[in-house]
């Protein structure tokens, strides 16, 4: 038994903001069904009495003082951007214009 | 005539401190050195494909204002123009920095990651980028958007991954050391099947800062080195906290050149039973066993333990790097850098399909397995049993440490493989991990030093693991195995087919 069909791949790829194409789907579909099949051997391992890790080292958070200090310029900030308008990062349009355009602004 | 002078020093197994003191009394300029290495790099990378990026203008201009500095009795730092390159997961100011992947080409950072800042800071020449597996996801350096690189000793095999430039390039003497990054074993591996030392520390042992993310629990920067006393020397100007990572550590730094001198005489060294087990390649086996013969008669104390969550590492770790993988990569969503898809009639189809068109195939399997897992539904049968797994893992080593004071394994257990041999299963991939992926979990340092070869010829690789912070006895026992034996004098043979 299968334990992910290719409809929850897609649902993960659009929850994971990915196009994949069928084959893809399918590759992952195989791929996936394989590893968590591997991860199975971890619901036997009891750790009712463990509590979950999220840091290698016990770690406190440092604080600072509250300074400005020099950051990135606005050019230097924005020169790695595929599409820049003035100051700004450009992307599609996200509200639908009444009078119809969808294209970049 | 410069290249005449630099065409007479041999750089091949240069060690990176005698460099610096050559270059540091003016027995050797710093551009000389720097030429002799290019020349390397211009005629035998073509083979190895180490390199994603080779500066030489700015390292000729570096190495030329060393000289001139020191021409003039400034102190330009105890690595006085020792030529290194750095894996392309460290963000360097001007210079374009791709994690090995289609989606960051093009990407100039505007920063400088602390790692190579504070290896420029100590007077060392960066001479380029090394090629790498996509976002430091893969074990054999095939999953490189930019192609593959080649193992020096053999090359038929693969480096290892993901840090196979890092470590392919300090094997062929292309540089004389080199940065990578460790997340489940990516600077161990590739130094196992390199035949090179490679070293991660404890976790927020070398700042992350301006290492591109992958797994930010799990993800060590360190260095690599042909010798233990190189890995040390880049280890002590890299190490230390850092302000701009608030997870790096405030424990002083040590003196791990010195460590490594001072011999391994009344060290517990510790066997961890679970990593003789069944699969390993008995070459493989055999020689760390020598190498543990070699520690008694060195006056160490051989001391069985156990670590007996073993089995659980490689489904811990795959579960917790994923998570975390597809959190990191969520910001690669084609707006303020990197690829973005030609054809984008909304957002989210700016989004998926920059994101589709960007990332290859193993970054796509594991942002999907680490959604997956990060599921509601799914979160506490996946993620939050694997954190739990990763706190027995953990439990595991401090119990072992409280009976030895430092562990010796295998690093892999199997040699370098061919090409494509196992890029159809990554199941089969992943689990190649077991010997690495729990210093991972549990943060200690660990690293990887060359033991043998096998039949073929190929390198074999020895981990030695210490507990968190003790980074001085973990280059006690390296130190003293080095001493001992000379493996570490091997060299690969040159690669046929560069230009005379």
């Amino acid at each position: 038994m299968s334990r992910i069909r290719p409809e929850e791949v897609r649902e993960i790829a659009v929850l994971a903001r990915l196009a994949l194409t069928d084959d893809e789907i399918a590759r992952m579909t195989q791929d996936l069904d394989a590893i968590l099949g591997h991860v199975e051997a971890l619901r036997e391992l009891d750790t009712s009495a463990t509590e979950p890790m999220t840091h290698a080292v016990p770690f406190e958070c440092p604080l600072r003082p509250d300074v400005v200090e020099p950051a990135l310029t606005v050019d230097e900030a924005l020169r790695n951007a595929p599409r820049r308008e003035q100051n700004f990062f450009q992307v599609p349009r996200i509200i639908a214009s009444a009078t119809g355009s969808s294209e970049e602004g | 005539m410069a290249m005449a002078i630099s065409a007479s020093i041999d750089v091949r197994g240069a060690g990176i401190a005698q460099l610096a003191d050559q270059v540091r009394a003016r027995k050797l300029k710093a551009r000389d050195l720097t030429e002799a290495y290019l020349d390397r790099v211009g005629r035998l990378d073509p083979a190895l494909g180490a390199f994603l990026l080779v500066d030489a203008e700015g390292a000729r201009a570096r190495a030329d204002d060393l000289d001139r500095k020191l021409a003039s009795g400034v102190d330009v730092g105890p690595l006085a123009g020792v030529p290194i390159a750095l894996k392309d997961i460290f963000v360097t100011r001007g210079l374009e920095t791709t994690c090995g992947s289609k989606i960051l080409r093009g990407f100039i950072p505007p920063y400088e990651s602390t790692a190579s800042q504070r290896l420029a800071d100590a007077g060392t020449v960066m001479l380029g980028k090394l090629n790498m597996d996509e976002f430091a996801m893969g074990s054999s350096n095939e999953n490189s958007s930019r192609g593959p690189v080649r193992n020096p000793w053999s090359l038929a095999h693969v480096p290892g991954g993901s840090s196979g430039g890092s470590a392919a390039a300090v094997a062929a003497s292309l540089c004389a050391g080199s940065l990578g990054t460790d997340t489940g074993g990516s600077i161990r591996q590739p130094a196992a099947l390199c035949g090179v030392v490679g070293v991660k520390p404890t976790y927020g042992r070398v700042s992350r800062y301006g290492v591109i993310a992958f797994a930010s629990s799990l993800d060590h920067p360190g260095p690599f080195g042909r010798t233990v006393d190189d890995a040390a020397a880049l280890l002590e100007v890299i190490a230390g906290q850092d302000r701009r990572d608030a997870t790096s550590v405030p424990a002083p730094v040590g003196q791990y050149r010195q460590a490594a001198r001072a011999g391994v005489t009344g060290l517990r060294i510790g066997v961890p039973a679970e990593y003789f087990g069944a699969g390993m390649d008995p070459e493989i086996e055999a020689a760390v066993r020598a190498a543990i013969e070699e520690f008694a008669r060195a006056g160490a104390e051989i001391v069985p333990v156990s670590l007996p969550h073993t089995k659980y590492a490689i489904a811990t770790y795959y579960l917790i790097c994923t998570a975390e993988a597809a959190s990191n990569l969520a910001r690669y969503d084609g707006v303020r850098y990197g690829y973005r898809t030609p054809e984008a009639r909304s957002l989210e189809e700016l989004y998926t399909r920059t994101r589709g068109e960007g990332f290859g195939l193993e970054p796509k399997r594991r942002i999907m397995l680490g959604t997956y897992v990060l599921r509601s539904g799914y979160y506490d049968a996946y993620y939050n049993q694997s954190l739990k797994a990763r706190r027995k893992v953990a439990d595991d080593f401090a119990a072992a440490f409280s009976r030895c004071d430092a562990m010796v394994t295998p690093t892999s257990p199997i040699p370098a493989f061919k090409f494509g041999e196992k890029t159809a299963d990554p199941l089969q991939m992943y689990l190649a991990d077991v010997m690495t992926v729990a210093a991972n979990l549990a943060g200690v340092p660990a690293l990887s030093q060359c033991c043998g070869f096998t039949g073929a010829g190929l390198p074999i690789g020895m981990q030695v693991m210490a507990p968190p912070l003790a980074e001085e006895t973990m280059f006690r026992v390296a130190g003293a195995y080095e001493a001992r034996t000379d493996w570490h004098r091997r060299l690969p043979a040159d690669p046929l087919g560069g230009v005379a």
